[in-house]
This record gives C-alpha cells, sequence and structure tokens, in this order.
C-alpha cells in the first residue's frame, strides 16, 4: 500500500511493526507537498528540515520503546493560529507575519508529547474570519477535489492538506463552523470538541468563548485517536475541563442500536441544496436501517444562530485583536507621527478586510448606548438557544443534519456579499454558541464531484456518542476519498 | 436600510478600534455595518424578557492558581518580537507631552 | 454677601495586593527587578496567552471588603476594560465593572469635627499596568512591563467626605485595615496605594452635585491635600466667572501646585467593558466568607481597648504602636517574650521612632526582631550594659537585627561590675584631675559629672555610671 494513502492510526502501526520508518512517511509526504503545493497551497509554512530532524529523533524514541502511542511517527499539519514554538505563526495576517511564537499551544504540546512530527503550518482565512480560506494575506487554498473551488474554511488549508495527502491529520479551529465546513468540503472527518475539551493555551483567539481546536483526519478512527491525545486538562486555560471520559477509541463501535437520533427539520427548509439534502437524509437512512431510532423534530431559533453568532464573535474578536498594536510583536508601520497614528497605521496595514469589518462591528456593538442592545441581547438569545438545545438532547443522542447548504462554491464566489457569506454558516455557528461537540463527515458526492458533508451533533462531552454513530455510518458507507490526480 | 451608519460613527469606531480607514473602505464600511446590524436587528423579534445573558456555557467555576512563583526570567524571549527594543524595553513613539 | 461653597469628595482609591506572584500569572511582584525581568507571555499579552486567578488576590479582597463592612457578591466576574495604552499589553485591563467583588461597605472616621461614616460603593479586582519611561536621548518611550499584571483592588467611595482632613482621615483607616490585614502596605510614595481624587463644588444647601474632576497622580497626603485645595479654588474661581467645570480627568503637578487636563481626542473614554470569556465565574459559598472571616485579625480599635486594660503604657504610646500592624506586632511579641511592657513601649517610642524618622522610614520598616530587642532589654535589667552603650547596641540591631548577646560579648561592651578593677580606675581619674577635685571640694557639686564622665571614658564606657558615682563621692 502506498504510504500516503495510509490512515494515521495505520501508519503508526506499520512504523510500529517496522514496515515504513518515520523517515520514509516524513519523506513521502514532503515530496506530496512539493508536488502539490503549487497547485493547493495548503501551507503557509512547510519546515522540511525540522520536520526531518524530528522524524529522526521520534524514530529512536519508537526503536527505544519510549514511544509506542497510536500515532507515534506521524506526520501532521498545525493550522496557523496555534503558537509553534520557534515556527513562524501568522493567522495568514500580515500583522503576524514576521511573528515567531516563544511557546507552543498545549495542543501541539500534547501532539509532541505522543510522537507527532511536525509539517509545517496551514493557511487560514485571516485570524480564522472567513468561510473559503480566500482571505489569508498568503493567498488562497484551492480544493483538492476541485482546484476551481474553495475548501472552505477557516481551516481550509488544513482540511485541504488531509485531502490532498500533503499531511496524515491536521489541527483545525472552530469557532463557528471552521473545522466541518471544510471538512465537509474536502470530503474528510473533522471534529469540533466540546467547549473546554482542548486546552485553548497558545491557540491565537478569534472568539475566545466559541473558539475550539480538534482534528481534520482520513477517518473516524483517527478522529477518536487524536482526539485522546489532546483533550487534555490544562491548569495554564480557566475554561479548560477535567474529564475522565477521554477514551474516545472505545467508541469506535459499530453499533447505533436504539441510537437516538433527531433531525431538525429546521436544517432542511429553504437554501439548502437538494442534492446536499438527498445525501444527507440517505445517510439517516443507512442509521435506520442498522438500528437507529430516527425521528423528525423542530429545533427552533435556527435563524437566530447567526446574527447571535456574528454579535458575539465580533464583539470578542475587536478586543482578541486589540492587543496587535506594533508594539510587542508583528507589524509596525514604517512612517507615522505619534503613538495613535503608528497604532492606526499599523492596524490599517496590518489587517485584511474581513477582519477590519468584524472588528469596526465588534467595536460598535461594545460601544457605549449599544451595548445592551446588541451584546446583551445576544447573550440573552445564546441562552435560548442552548435551552432549545437542552431540550433536544432530552429527547435524543444525536442531532443529525447536513454542514452546510451546499457544497464547496467557486474560488471568488462568495466574498462579496457578507451576509451571503454568514449565511452559510448557519448549521454549524448554533453548535459553538451552545459549546457543543460537533463531527463532519463525508456521505456523499454531488453532480459536480465536490463532496456533501454529513453533521452529528451530540451533548456536552457526549463524543462518544458521535465517535460511535460515525463509526457505524462510515462502516455501512464504505471507502470514501478522492481520486488521486486524474 | 433601517440603520444608517453616519460618518461620525465610522469616525468614532476608528478611534475606539484604532482603525483608519481610507475613504473608500469608509463607505463600504457603512454599508456593510448598516446590513450587518439590520440583520442582527432580526434578534429584536424574541421576546428575551427575564432571559439571563449568558457569558459562560458551562458551569465551570472558580478556577484559580496558588500564589507561588512559577516564572523566571525570559526577558530575551519576551522581546524577541519586538518591533523596536532598547534596554531591555519596548520602543515605543513618544508618550508624554 | 459673597457665595458659600461646600466641596464634595470621593476617592477611587488603588490598593497593590501583597501577594507573591501577578494576579493572572506565575511572576513575581518583587520591586526593582532590571525591566521586563519579571514578565511572561500572559502580562505581556503574547498572542495565545490566557490568564488563571490567583486564588490570594481574591481572598485579600474578600478580607478587605469585610474588613470594609461590604456585601460580597458570592456570584461575580472579571470584566475588560478597552483602552490603547503602551503600558496595557493586550490593550484591554482585566478589571470588574458589572459584578464587583465587594460593595456597599462603609468605614468610620474621626475628625475634628467628629466622627461619621464614609460609604464605599464597591471594590473590585483588576490588573496593574506596566511602566513607561520616557527617553529623552531618543525622543521615545520605553515600556516595563514587571509591573503589568500586579494585583490591585480599586476602592471606590461615595461622594461623602467634604474636606482634606476627611479625605486624609478616610485613607488613614483604609491603609489601617488593609496593613492590619496584611492585605498591602499600602506606601502612598511608592504607589502601593494610589489615589483618584473626584471632586465638585456646590453652594452650601445646594441638593444637587456639580460637575466634578478626577485628580490623578497624587502621592502623598500633602499633595492630596494641596490638590484638593488648589482643586477647590479653580472651580470656585470658574464659577464665580461664570464659567463651567468641565467634566475630565486632570493630572495634579504638586511642584507647580496647579493641575491641568489629560485629555486627547484620541481618548473616547468608551471603554467596551464586556465578561472575560477567558475567565470563569467565581461562585464563593457561606463557608468561604466564614473561613475568611474567621482568619480576620484585631484590627486597631479593638487593639487600642486591649491595650488600655492589658499594659501600663500612655494613651499616646497606644496610640502610635497601633498606628502601625508591624509595631503593634514587634510589641506584642517583645512582650510575650517576658519584657515589661513600659520598656519595650520605650524602645519604640524613643530609639526606634528616632532612627525611622532619621533614616525617612516608615514603621513597615523596621527590621529588627522581638527576640532581639527582648534580649536587649533583658540585658539592661540585669545591668550588663549600661544605657548609652544599649542605645549603641539598638543602632546596630536596628540597621542589621543583630543578636544583641553576641554582640556584647564579641565587641567585650559588657559592664564591668568588679569594684576594684572601677575602684582602682577611680583613684587614677582623682589622682589626674586635681582642679575638678578641688573645684568639688570647694562645693562645685557639677565637677563631679566631669570626674564621673573621664572614668566612664577611662572605662570605654562599660561601667555602671551609678556605681561610678558612688565611688567618687566615697574617694573624695
Amino acid at each position: 500500500m502506498n504510504i500516503l494513502d495510509m490512515t494515521a492510526v495505520s501508519l503508526a502501526a506499520a512504523i510500529k511493526n517496522k514496515e515504513v520508518t518515520v523517515k520514509e512517511a516524513t519523506e513521502a509526504v514532503l515530496a506530496q507537498i512539493e508536488k502539490n503545493e503549487d497547485t493547493f497551497h495548503c501551507y503557509v509554512t512547510v519546515d522540511r528540515e525540522g520536520a526531518l530532524r524530528k522524524a529522526e529523533e521520534v524514530q529512536k524514541k519508537i526503536d527505544a520503546g519510549e514511544l509506542d502511542g497510536s500515532l507515534a511517527g506521524v506526520p501532521v499539519a498545525i493550522k496557523d493560529n496555534m503558537c509553534t514554538e520557534g515556527m513562524l505563526t501568522t493567522c495568514s495576517s500580515k500583522i503576524l507575519g514576521n511573528f515567531v511564537p516563544t511557546f507552543s499551544s498545549e495542543a501541539v504540546l500534547n501532539l509532541e508529547k505522543a510522537g507527532a512530527v511536525i509539517l509545517g503550518k496551514t493557511n487560514m482565512d485571516e485570524f480564522a474570519m472567513g468561510s473559503t480560506t480566500e482571505t489569508s494575506a498568503y493567498g488562497v487554498t484551492k480544493n483538492p477535489w476541485n482546484p476551481e473551488h474553495v475548501p472552505g474554511g477557516s481551516s481550509g488549508g488544513s482540511a485541504a492538506a488531509v485531502a490532498a495527502n500533503e499531511c496524515f491529520y491536521a489541527l483545525g479551529s472552530d469557532t463557528g463552523g471552521s473545522i466541518r465546513q471544510p471538512a465537509s468540503f474536502c470530503g474528510v472527518v473533522g471534529l469540533k470538541p466540546t467547549y473546554g475539551r482542548v486546552s485553548r493555551y497558545g491557540l491565537i483567539a478569534y472568539g475566545s468563548s466559541l473558539d475550539q481546536i480538534g482534528p481534520l483526519c482520513k477517518d473516524v478512527t483517527d478522529c477518536a485517536a487524536i482526539m485522546e491525545i489532546i483533550a487534555t486538562h490544562d491548569s495554564k486555560d480557566s475554561t479548560s475541563v477535567e474529564r475522565e471520559d477521554r477514551d474516545f477509541t472505545s467508541a469506535l463501535v459499530e453499533d447505533v442500536k436504539g441510537m437516538r437520533i433527531g433531525i431538525p427539520k429546521d436544517y432542511f427548509g429553504e437554501g439548502l441544496d437538494p442534492e446536499v439534502r438527498s445525501a444527507v437524509l440517505k445517510a439517516a437512512e443507512v442509521l435506520k436501517e442498522k438500528g437507529a431510532i430516527v425521528e423528525e423534530f423542530d429545533l427552533s431559533l435556527v435563524e437566530y444562530a447567526i446574527p447571535t453568532y456574528y454579535t458575539i464573535a465580533a464583539a470578542e474578536a475587536s478586543s482578541n485583536l486589540e492587543r496587535f498594536d506594533g508594539i510587542k510583536y508583528g507589524y509596525r508601520t514604517e512612517e507615522y507621527e505619534g503613538l495613535h497614528n503608528m497604532y492606526k497605521k499599523s492596524r490599517s496595514e496590518g489587517f485584511g478586510a474581513e477582519v477590519k469589518r468584524r472588528i469596526m462591528l465588534g467595536s460598535f456593538v461594545l460601544s457605549s448606548g449599544y451595548y445592551d442592545a446588541y451584546y446583551l441581547k445576544a447573550l440573552r438569545v445564546k441562552a435560548l438557544i442552548k435551552k432549545a438545545f437542552d431540550e433536544a438532547f432530552a429527547k435524543y443522542d444525536v442531532i443529525l443534519g447536513p454542514v452546510a447548504p451546499t457544497t464547496a462554491p467557486k474560488l471568488g464566489e462568495s466574498l462579496s456579499d457578507p451576509i451571503k457569506m454568514y449565511l452559510g454558516d448557519i448549521y454549524t455557528i448554533s453548535v459553538n454558541l451552545a459549546g457543543l461537540p460537533g463531527l463532519s463527515m463525508p456521505c456523499g458526492v454531488d453532480s459536480k464531484g465536490l463532496p456533501i458533508g454529513l453533521q452529528l451533533i451530540g451533548d456536552c462531552f457526549n463524543e462518544k456518542k458521535l465517535i460511535q454513530t460515525a463509526y457505524t455510518y462510515e462502516k455501512a458507507r464504505g471507502a470514501f476519498g478522492r481520486k488521486e490526480d486524474k | 436600510m433601517a440603520n444608517i451608519i453616519s460618518d461620525e460613527t465610522i469616525e468614532y469606531v476608528g478611534i475606539l478600534a484604532k482603525l483608519e480607514l481610507s475613504g473608500e473602505e469608509k463607505e463600504q464600511a457603512k454599508k456593510d455595518m448598516g446590513s450587518m446590524l439590520d440583520y442582527i436587528d432580526k434578534l429584536g423579534e424574541l421576546d428575551t424578557e427575564g432571559v439571563e445573558p449568558m457569558s459562560h456555557v458551562f458551569p465551570v467555576k472558580n478556577v484559580f492558581r496558588e500564589d507561588v512563583v512559577t516564572n523566571g526570567d525570559v526577558r530575551e524571549e519576551i522581546l524577541k518580537n519586538a518591533p523596536g527594543e532598547k534596554n531591555g524595553m519596548f520602543v515605543v513613539p513618544r508618550t508624554f507631552e | 454677601m459673597a457665595k458659600q461653597y461646600e466641596t464634595v469628595i470621593g476617592l477611587e482609591v488603588h490598593v497593590e495586593l501583597a501577594t507573591k506572584t501577578k494576579i493572572f500569572c506565575g511572576c513575581s511582584t518583587a520591586f526593582g527587578g532590571e525591566p521586563n525581568t519579571h514578565t511572561c507571555p500572559v502580562c505581556t499579552g503574547m498572542p495565545g496567552s490566557l490568564p488563571v486567578l490567583n486564588k490570594q488576590v481574591l481572598e485579600y479582597a474578600v478580607a478587605v471588603g469585610l474588613a470594609t463592612n461590604c456585601t460580597i457578591t458570592q456570584y461575580c466576574k472579571f470584566d475588560r476594560k478597552n483602552y490603547f495604552y503602551p503600558d496595557n499589553p493586550q490593550n484591554y485591563q482585566i478589571s470588574q465593572l458589572y459584578l464587583p467583588i465587594c460593595r456597599n461597605g462603609k468605614v468610620e472616621i474621626e475628625t475634628e469635627s467628629g466622627k461619621k461614616f464614609v460609604e464605599i460603593h464597591e471594590i473590585h479586582m483588576e490588573e496593574d499596568a506596566g511602566k513607561l519611561i520616557h527617553d529623552e536621548w531618543d525622543d521615545c518611550s520605553l515600556v516595563d512591563y514587571n509591573r503589568s499584571g500586579v494585583p490591585l483592588i480599586e476602592i471606590v467611595s461615595e461622594p461623602d467626605m467634604r474636606s482634606a482632613e476627611e479625605v486624609i482621615a478616610y485613607l488613614e483607616k483604609l491603609r489601617m485595615t488593609i496593613q492590619y490585614l496584611g492585605a498591602s502596605d499600602c506606601k502612598l510614595q511608592e504607589g502601593s496605594m494610589r489615589a483618584d481624587v473626584n471632586l465638585s463644588i456646590r453652594e452650601v444647601g445646594a441638593k444637587e452635585f456639580g460637575t466634578r474632576t478626577e485628580m490623578k497622580n497624587l502621592n502623598s497626603f500633602k499633595a492630596i491635600a494641596r490638590a484638593i485645595e488648589g482643586e477647590t479654588e479653580r472651580q470656585i474661581d470658574l464659577l464665580e466667572s461664570g464659567e463651567k467645570v468641565i467634566q475630565e480627568t486632570r493630572r495634579w503637578d504638586d511642584n507647580k501646585g496647579e493641575s491641568y487636563a489629560m485629555r486627547s481626542k484620541e481618548d473616547a473614554q468608551d471603554y467596551r467593558y464586556f465578561p472575560d470569556p477567558d475567565l470563569v465565574p467565581i461562585v464563593l459559598d457561606d463557608a468561604f466568607l466564614e473561613e475568611i472571616r474567621a482568619k480576620q485579625p484585631e484590627f486597631r480599635e479593638e487593639k487600642m481597648l486591649r491595650y488600655k486594660e492589658e499594659f501600663d503604657i500612655p494613651e499616646y504610646d497606644i496610640e502610635i504602636i497601633t498606628g502601625s500592624k508591624h509595631m503593634a506586632d514587634i510589641f506584642e511579641a517583645t512582650v510575650a517574650l517576658g519584657s515589661q511592657p513600659k520598656k519595650v513601649s520605650n524602645w519604640l517610642m524613643v530609639e526606634t521612632l528616632r532612627l525611622l524618622k532619621e533614616n525617612s522610614m516608615d514603621p513597615e520598616d523596621i527590621r529588627f526582631s522581638p527576640e532581639n530587642l527582648a534580649k536587649l532589654i533583658s540585658l539592661t535589667d540585669a545591668k550588663a550594659i549600661n544605657s548609652s552603650v544599649a542605645k549603641e547596641v539598638f543602632e546596630v540591631m536596628f540597621k542589621e537585627d543583630i543578636d544583641p548577646e553576641k554582640y556584647v560579648e564579641e565587641k567585650g561592651l559588657k559592664t564591668v561590675n568588679d569594684e576594684g578593677a572601677l575602684r582602682k580606675t577611680v583613684e587614677e581619674v582623682i589622682a589626674n584631675n586635681p582642679q575638678s577635685v578641688e573645684d568639688y571640694r570647694n562645693g562645685k557639686e557639677k565637677a563631679i559629672g566631669f570626674l564621673v564622665g573621664q572614668t566612664m571614658k577611662a572605662m570605654k564606657g562599660k561601667a555602671d555610671p551609678g556605681m561610678v558615682n558612688q565611688l567618687l563621692k566615697e574617694l573624695l
């Protein structure tokens, strides 16, 4: 079997069995990067030397029996909004164009401890603000299924790198769908864990109350294995939750008998592409055949999730991005007159249009006279949305629906109308508002040859139910993947 | 469009956010913010009387650290990315009148 | 007839808490490090860093709240206060607006015009900013984040004060309370206690408040008194000449004795407070509050009453000694070691106060231990050293906290009680000073003083002056 076609878990097993060396795997994936990057542009930074050096170190530890985890020796790509010590971390923004962190994010440290080989940093929408990876200051990433289409976003580089075999798995972050939507557009598996599952320490914040790091990978087995490594309690992150139930791989069971699955009718209304609709409903049918109890229900409030989200996320972002001021790190404008002019010029030149748009909106909704009407109102609606999910999970184990209304749009089609772009997040956003886990996996291909995603949503800390349902569906669905290089 | 964003508002938000927009950007920002706020006004349809604003989703509380010094001198690292450095400090434009 | 005006004053007092580490990270709060050596990614606002609350900060804040009769907010949160300034690395300060830790307190103050309560609107926890240093050479400013993230509480009073005297009584009261709690050393000069004065004036009898200004940069009681006087005059002048007081922040320049507005068109004063999503709510149960309450120390008033009952020392001494928690602690510990209260009090009231004054130090800076003071007292009690040697030893002890027993031993300062040796010296002094001897014999009583002095000198101060006197009289 071609090394590149292996999943992360199967590659680690092959390394353990001495069928493949870490170096061979790393070289193979670096060669693939070299071959494909011109077309897909998944990465902002590729650390060739670092990866090869690390490969040898890890190999030694494996040989010495010091490392025997389920992903030891497997090369991984990291979204460029997670700090990596000594490696450029740009958030795909000009303002961090030269920023080299002095520490690594907790999730990355956990991967390194488990023997990961970091290949580099993947492209994204600037500061994770976008759904197409087109707002990056370092060029657009293209969808490996069809380079005329976007890979989704904001973790578009990570999703595309997995789909294009430019890594074996990747980390992304999800604030309003930024793991699940690109996973769906690129035909890979993505999981946004429950808020608090994975430490946010070292993740450069966009919307702190919504951000969560999670895996993008080739199958559900990989997803469970990665979660076991990154879902740890971190005393450096006050919002990190201490949990015992971290044995995610124990949920890799082909069984959904009696699993109660709810299908929100509100997710299948106007705006949903008919091909997406039928593929998702077909997946539900498959689970029903496997013994799940599948029912339709009214979730309610779905149309209010987007305005709620954009108010809260923009407000938090406006504050989180204040630290980029040209003083401690990052871009400082060349010429300025005085302090405030330096701030304004550095920030105006350093941030892209979408980031500025959200900072302006966020500053406005928090400003004197508007805080109650906009920000507090949004926090109240958030409480209602959470309540609607609580009621749903009293009846169902898993909620099933589409990830996005359509498959990947063409490059350049989305950015012109922000509202239209934001509408694309309608099925993913409420999951972040309620802090829930959501899993995205491929469930078909549309007539244009682009993958369709299925979303499974669980109650908080019920990732294992998602993994079990997803694993059962995956087995029934059979192999799924992009045909390499037509 | 119900929300008409004035030039003054854009100017004011620019001061708050430390952003300086070009004439064209300002026009775009006025349009974008107006339509976003119209969209957000949709929330007004919902009766939220008596609903507590939810800033934190889970009932996580009381996360503390002990009062023990754990950090040493890492000045070099802290200053490593600074655009301007002098005598172990960050250089900024003059702040005193 | 000229109009009669009344000054209305409210205070915002910032107090630096005496924790070992900063409020949200494990960096030291120690003074005096090289710039930026007490910093980390959290207190310099590095991307990806996150705050975690220091529990001691919360405990101190609650303790101060209980001591000032506040209601403790049992569900409280931190908020972000957003404003751009280089001393503020995140460009937002983590503070509390919506649910501050303490509310609705009051403290009693006493001035010449009697006793009254000053109400406390709220106390909140927040982080301090870094320090900006002006670099004349390069015409720029330099930022040091060593103080960034040092924990503060801000105590906001109601506009209940009417004079500089009341303001100072209120500050003294807060300082005493907080020092007794050990929550801060409250030094105005060093900035561990800082007061912003909100001041307005109105005609006597008026119901409405006038427009207020906020004055900053007041780092001594004297500066506060002068600033209140100066601002009151400025506002009266404005009103008298038909102008209006503008609500603004002003910086007091104590050297020039005037204030000036700190305004800029880039200061919108719109802080866009919102709950900090990086920190979780603090939920305090009754048991926690009881625990803190149980740990509250005996405060000054109670202590003064007890001293009056327990110790036979003057009321003035009690006032001075209890005026510093540290001094009172030394007093009590020394007495507990068996020293006579009156003697301990004397050492504190005379020599200690003198040396503090000479060295421009605060009672909080006293370094000698009760053990050593007790030893010194027992040395004098046993007449092992005379009082001038004792003073000399005390000066060294004040500086370096030496063990007086060892010191006296090593330096050979013990009083010579051997009558034979002393008699021999006295005989020599008499033989060498015939003139003084004659003067004495001729009825000049004072001449004996000179002979005592000569003997002490010959004995290198190690004699008991009483004994010398006695011997002289005998031999003459």
